[in-house]
């Protein structure tokens, strides 16, 4: 089976969480996706994307976000990483636990979980990676959280 | 496309009406810069238009809870006003909808408000 896969490597700024998005749109498009999933599949992104430039990199000029996509049969899978600390998935509080409910930042990953089928987040010392699958023809019951 | 803001005043109620995106950048900011202006001008019942709002992240959904609460901790209402189908469903999954005093009718979005 052959697969089509595209990387880029981008600064950490604003300017690449806007092209990651739009990226993401395009990728989506071509693979087939309706209207309603392109746009939670570039959401998803971009959710990611802000995390790697802001939350990874910390806008550090001298690091980068590497964004990646593989076209499979199946699967679209988009891979970003980023160059930070590593982010610890386990001490992300629960968006929707009536404590966090109004504050103002938190909803991240919580939202990529939400529109993607297939989500983990592998932390390391040098950067986190963020692999997150959409299956091409949805199948409800493929649909699995990920072990971290 | 960025977001743009324009306000107008119905029976003592600021309607600002917003169009574009509400995101992480010029948009998040627009938005907070304009409702802490009203709040500032003691303009404190406020109904947010959001029927041109085509697309919203979390980084705009923070600036709504951030707005509501900002209003509500100053003794002043804020309520949203035509959600779109995205932007309903985004608020559907954060568990915010029933947190907001979301309406469909401007008229009647503007009675609501504590007279």
């Amino acid at each position: 089976m052959s697969a089509d896969r595209v990387s880029y490597t981008l600064d950490s700024t604003l300017e690449t969480v806007n092209n990651a998005e739009e990226t993401a749109g395009r990728m989506a498009a071509e693979a087939g996706f309706d209207e309603e999933e392109i746009m939670k599949i570039s959401m998803a992104v971009r959710e990611a994307a802000v995390n790697a430039v802001l939350h990874g990199n910390a806008y550090d000029p001298s690091k980068k976000v590497t964004l990646a996509f593989e076209r499979t049969a199946h699967d679209l899978v988009i891979v970003i990483r980023d160059q930070g600390n590593g982010l610890d998935a386990s001490k992300i509080p629960d968006p929707l636990a009536p404590d966090n409910l109004m504050k103002t930042s938190g909803r991240g990953i919580f939202l990529i979980r939400s529109f993607m089928d297939v989500v983990e987040i592998h932390p390391s010392q040098t950067g986190t990676e963020l692999r997150m699958i959409k299956h091409v023809h949805g199948n409800p019951a493929d649909s699995k959280e990920a072990p971290q | 496309m960025s977001m743009k803001s324009s306000t107008r005043q119905v029976d003592g109620v600021t309607i600002v009406d917003l169009s574009g995106r509400i995101t992480l950048g010029e948009g998040s900011v627009v938005l907070r810069d304009t409702v802490r202006d009203l709040l500032s001008k003691g303009q404190k019942k406020i109904l947010l238009n959001l029927g041109d709002v085509n697309y919203i992240d979390s980084s705009g959904i923070g600036e709504l809870v951030s707005a509501f609460t900002t209003a509500k901790n100053q003794g002043g209402e804020l309520k949203l006003l035509n959600l779109t189908k995205k932007v309903h469903d985004l608020l559907q999954i954060t568990k915010l909808y029933t947190v907001f005093d979301v309406k469909e009718d401007e008229a009647a979005a503007v009675k609501s408000f504590t007279k």
